[in-house]
């Protein structure tokens, strides 16, 4: 199948980006192209003009400070998950990102991209929100930050303007006391999960004083289900979840057996990150002991 | 007959090529001389009559040559285009086949069928203007799946009661009576739903027409040229000699493209000849899978009698097929399921009988395996419940219905799918499952389950036994020419999807000539070289062409050593060719030797010398000046053609065994263990048959685990694309399999050798429902199975009272 004619440009720098994108109210952003090119070959997208920002200069950068991790709209999900300083800062991301799609198509996709993309199947969207991260978008009329949790407006649409060019997007540092985990169950390797759940569990002590999870393909947005109260008691915990969310049917999956998933993946996941916050609280004190 | 080449793991020469991104598929051709290409508008619905079509806003489209729909196709330029394709294998059961026009005429009958063809500059214009065409409807009830079908509220095709396009039924014995005398009885339900072929290429078809000669050359991507140039000749108007139809390398074809022809392979050369431009198709993916061809869609019913030892006294099978919304392909697929169910077993008495039905989804033809993955399913559970019932090993009541080494031929009393007798040549099953049980631990499997149970993991293992019918008639040839470089050119009809003929066939040659591996080169599936040939399907290449060409060759050799004889004074009877030189025997590269070269040379009298050589061919230098210089009998030049046609097919089998872990919690299916044991008679090239019984595993664990066709209510097949068609990848496919081979010589064919080109799909459905049932205590009857179905039965088996069925291995 063959696009639609569209205008294509290929702008040497983001002001002309942004003034493109605000001429022609028809026109799209081009990053890695993995969801967009299939969208147009299946002609189920017909852009006037077609922006490609992958000449733009100084947008491929993956860099970590106090903040936490920061991931220019240019940076490929395979340079994400190769940084060091993102596996330390924040290793969910890494974590995460080893489970979307393959290698090829992480070799070309954006992180960012995909942030924006708003797919409540894809993993991206689900981490940034559970992290409580931000993304960071130009126009013509300047720069805003806008954080995760005003990000997603329904499926597949996010609340950035038109003519808005995300440059970079921030994940927030693991604090102290924080473990994560992350599980999916998908079709096939590399495949959108039926069901994925990422947690971030805080410990203090023995004690967990806080636990949250987030969960995709089961919701029209990401969506992120604070479990504290829940801890210990699975029933509990998938009981709260599943009244934050609305497993679906499809031709691969039944409603049940995504409510299910949700289910074991969550008691799996906080497990999981209970332990991980263990250990690294556990390397931490050696550390500090040494 | 020197045996060098046969049955070495010779490396695939073709391999070099493909690996290195060098293959030339239809649209690698013509590039960069102007071709035109071609879209077609498909219909959105599954069941319409067509009101009108407006084509008014295409017409003017700069860049669009021709706008087409089928009453542009009634017209003198080609008198028959107007009539339904044809109906390529007739039966007398098949008493309302019907197929497709080449454009919608009136009515369509699945989402996807063509309706109007569009040729323009790019295949982006070509899509252009196929959007701005407007076809009004008028909505017709869809008939979606068996039981839609079968309960006939609505038809299909207004002429066809029933939506029954054949009913066939076949019987060895009194089944009926045998099961009611029987000690037990069982009855079960089977399932399997659709797949198909899906190869990485999909369809495509170049043509190019020559006005100076009044010629038209056919690039396909087929499994049979000689078929489509029959059919491009008949419908176009034309002479066969006017048509040649090329097949290219082609990527992959796994049955869906011995089909023929497609429409687009009589639009593409009819456009071509009208616009006297070379017009191409190229079909993208979405047109795949809902304008090519579908399989396996089939539910069944089992009725079967058995004594205690599990022996099967009486077995009765009904069995209703989905053939989709044409019958171009007759009856094969269901006739198949119905005789190769059988496999290695030899029942007491045998009944079937199928219906055929419509449905208004793309049609059905053969896709690997043709009918057989549902018959070993059908066959195999039936085993696996009786060995339930009973409490028996699984392999023990195999064992108890095995056709023995000492009872072949066997004839099962039946009509197979080519009109004959349905009689085994040769296997010897008992030593296949002797082999299995070793290859795959069968009887270590108990303490494996105990020590993973421990870890609260939950495994399973399974077996299913076939029997496959391969190298069907009628016929293949193939032609040798020794040119006098020594060289050995090889054309044969038949056409190569990737299988590895040009090896394959190389080694058949090099042993019957005696000549170096390396000097002999295979074409197939050129009209040009070889007119005469079947097509590439059924598992009948090596069976058909490569007897073929080992006749062939032997008729060369018999000519080269006839001129040998003669110019070494030697007598034929002593001489031998080793690498290519003839000699005595006993005394290569003795003084009395000649190389192939200079036989060629010698069997060409010549006027013209054109080198050093060929001097010694000419009129002054050979020949007895009393006799004319071809003799009456013979011809000139070293050549050899012979064709082969067997009675009947050849029974290859094989049994493949599984262990699978299944997890409690989320009901995801893991492959652990994969063992085969596989009999395709005389090995030519182990490397290729294992790549074969490997790719066929994969796409078995496709069928099995992941692959179906998503029809929704209306019709419209909601996962027609590789995001939603699951495929599997590599990731899927265990990344180890044990394969053992056993090699049961065919006494039919003067090699010994039996198919082995889809073996490996068919006992996939089987194998993995067998290791399902045994690690989940249930019995599985309905294939594929998705994670979340299993997790579905899980459930209803739980709510069930527990009336335990497990199997025991
Ligand atoms: C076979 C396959 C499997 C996949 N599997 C997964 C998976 O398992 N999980 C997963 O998460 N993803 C998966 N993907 C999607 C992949 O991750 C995409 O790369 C990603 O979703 C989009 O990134 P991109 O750079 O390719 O964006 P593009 O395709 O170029 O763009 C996507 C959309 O975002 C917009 N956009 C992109 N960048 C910007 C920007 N900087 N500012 C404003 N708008 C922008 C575009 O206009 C477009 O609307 C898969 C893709 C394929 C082809």
């Amino acid at each position: 199948m063959k696009p639609a004619p569209f205008a294509y440009l290929r702008p040497q720098g983001l002001q002309h980006a942004l003034e493109a994108l605000a001429a022609d109210p028809g026109a799209k952003v081009l990053a890695g192209g993995q969801s967009l090119v299939p969208l147009l070959s299946m002609r189920l997208a017909a852009p006037s003009t077609l922006v490609d920002i992958n000449a733009l200069p100084g947008l491929d950068r993956v860099w970590a400070d106090d903040d936490g991790v920061h991931v220019g709209a240019l940076a490929r999900h395979a340079d994400v998950l190769a940084s060091p300083d993102v596996r330390r800062v924040q290793p969910l991301v890494s974590q995460a990102l080893s489970q979307v799609a393959h290698a090829t198509i992480r070799n070309r996709g954006t992180t960012v991209g995909s942030i924006v993309h708003a797919d409540a199947a894809a993993e991206m969207p689900m981490v940034i929100t559970l992290l409580g991260g931000s993304v960071t978008v130009a126009s013509t009329a300047g720069e805003r930050t806008i954080p995760a949790e005003e990000l997603y407006a329904g499926p597949l649409e996010s609340t950035l303007r038109h003519d808005e060019v995300a440059v970079h997007a921030t994940f927030p540092a693991l604090a102290p006391g924080e473990g994560v985990g992350f599980a999916e169950v998908a079709r096939r390797h590399g495949d959108y999960a039926l069901v994925g759940v990422g947690a971030v569990v805080r410990i203090d002590g023995d004690d967990v004083v806080s636990a949250r999870a987030g969960y995709l393909s089961v919701s029209d947005v990401p969506t992120v289900v604070d479990l504290t109260e829940t801890w210990g008691d699975h029933d509990a915990a998938a009981h709260r979840a599943l009244s934050a969310l609305d497993p679906a049917d499809d031709i691969h999956a039944t409603a049940a057996y995504r409510a299910h998933l949700v289910r074991v993946l969550t008691a799996r996941v906080l497990a999981a990150a209970y332990d991980d916050a263990r250990t690294r609280a556990s390397a931490g004190r050696d550390r500090d002991d040494g | 007959m020197t045996t060098k080449m046969f049955g070495e793991p010779v490396q695939r020469v073709e391999d070099q090529r493909f690996l290195r991104g060098q293959g030339h598929y239809a649209d690698d051709l013509l590039v960069g001389q102007q071709v035109l290409q071609a879209a077609v508008l498909r219909s959105p619905h599954a069941h319409a009559r067509i009101v009108d079509i407006d084509v008014s806003e295409v017409l003017d489209v700069e860049g669009v040559h021709l706008v087409w729909t089928y009453d542009d196709l009634t017209g003198p330029m080609a008198p028959t285009m107007g009539e339904p394709l044809p109906l390529l294998i007739p039966h007398p059961q098949l008493t309302h086949g019907r197929t497709q026009y080449a454009l919608a005429k009136d009515e369509v009958n699945y989402v996807g069928e063509a309706i109007a063809f569009v040729v323009a500059d790019d295949r982006y214009l070509a899509e252009d203007a196929v959007g701005r065409i407007r076809v009004t409807y008028d909505f017709l009830p869809p008939v979606v799946g068996i039981p839609a079908a079968r309960a006939a509220e609505h038809l299909v095709h207004d002429d066809v009661p029933g939506n029954v396009a054949a009913r066939l039924e076949q019987a060895n014995g009194d089944a009926r009576a045998a099961i009611a005398a029987a000690p037990h009885t069982l009855s079960l339900d089977l399932e399997v739903e659709r797949s198909a072929s899906t190869p990485l290429e999909g369809r495509g078809t170049v043509a190019r027409w020559d006005p100076d000669t009044a010629r038209l050359t056919v690039w396909t991507s087929t499994q049979t040229s000689t078929g489509v140039r029959a059919a491009v000749a008949a419908k176009l108007g034309m002479d066969l000699g006017q048509v040649e139809v090329v097949t290219p390398d082609v990527g992959g074809g796994f049955g869906v493209k011995i089909n023929h022809p497609w429409p687009e392979e009589l639009l593409v050369p009819l456009a071509a000849r009208t616009l006297r431009r070379p017009v191409k198709f190229i079909e993208d993916r979405r047109e795949h899978f809902v304008s090519a061809a579908h399989e396996r869609g089939q539910v069944h019913h089992v009725e079967v009698g058995y004594d205690d030892d599990g022996r099967v006294l009486g077995l009765d099978v009904q069995f209703w097929h989905d053939n989709g919304a044409y019958t171009p392909y007759g009856i094969v697929l269901p006739i198949i399921t119905s005789t190769q169910l059988l496999g290695p077993y030899k029942p007491g008495a045998y009944r079937v009988v199928f219906e055929s039905l419509y449905t208004n989804t793309v049609m059905c033809t053969p896709y690997r395996g043709a009918g057989r993955p549902q018959g070993c399913f059908v066959m195999e559970r039936t085993m696996d419940a009786i060995a339930a019932a009973l409490g028996k090993d699984r392999l023990e009541v195999r064992s108890a219905n095995f056709i023995q080494p000492d009872e072949f031929p066997y004839d099962h009393g039946l009509i197979f799918q080519d009109g004959r007798q349905l009689e085994y040549d040769s296997g010897d099953y008992p030593a296949s499952l002797a082999k299995l049980r070793e290859l795959i631990g069968w009887d270590e499997f108990p303490a494996f389950r105990e020590e993973m149970a421990r870890e609260g993991r939950r495994v399973g293992i399974g077996l299913a036994c076939y029997v496959e019918g391969t190298g069907v008639g009628p016929y293949e040839g193939a032609h040798v020419h020794i040119e006098t470089s020594g060289k050995v050119k090889i054309a044969t009809g038949l056409t190569t999807q990737g299988q590895g003929h040009a090896t394959a066939f190389a080694q058949i040659a090099a042993d019957a000539l005696g000549v170096p591996f390396e000097s002999v080169e295979v074409v197939t599936g050129d009209t040009r070289r070889m007119p005469y040939a079947v097509g590439t399907f059924a598992s009948r290449a090596a069976v058909m062409s490569g007897s073929a060409i080992h006749l062939a060759a032997l008729r060369a050799r018999e000519k080269v050593l006839r001129i040998a004889a003669e110019a070494l004074e030697a007598a034929e009877d002593d001489l031998e060719i080793v690498d290519g030189v003839i000699s005595v025997k006993g005394t290569p590269g003795g003084t009395a030797s000649i190389d192939l070269g200079t036989v060629a040379v010698l069997s060409n009298p010549l006027r013209y010398a054109f080198d050093e050589a060929s001097k010694a061919a000419t009129q002054f230098t050979v020949g007895d000046p009393g006799k004319p210089p071809v003799a009456e009998d013979d011809e000139p030049g070293l050549e050899g053609k012979d064709f082969y046609s067997p009675d009947r097919s050849t029974f290859a089998n094989g049994m493949h065994a599984v262990i699978v872990e299944t997890d409690p919690d989320t009901a995801e299916i893991t492959i652990l263990k994969y063992a085969v044991v596989h009999d395709c008679g005389r090995l030519i090239n182990p490397m290729i048959v294992e790549g074969q019984i490997l790719g066929g595993i994969a796409q078995g664990v496709g069928g099995a685990l992941y692959e179906r066709m998503a029809y929704d209510e209306s019709g419209q097949l909601v996962n027609a694309s590789f995001m939603d068609f699951l495929m599997p990848y590599v990731t899927e496919i265990p990344a180890h399999i044990d394969i053992d081979h056993l090699e049961t010589p065919s006494p039919l064919n003067p090699l010994g050798i039996k198919g082995a080109g889809e073996a490996g799909v068919i006992p996939s459905a089987a194998v993995f429902a067998s290791a399902i049932s045994d690690a989940e205590g249930f019995a599985i009857t309905a294939m594929p199975i998705s994670p979340s179905e299993l997790f579905g039965l899980r459930r209803t088996h739980a709510s069930a009272e527990p009336v335990e069925t497990k199997e025991r291995s």
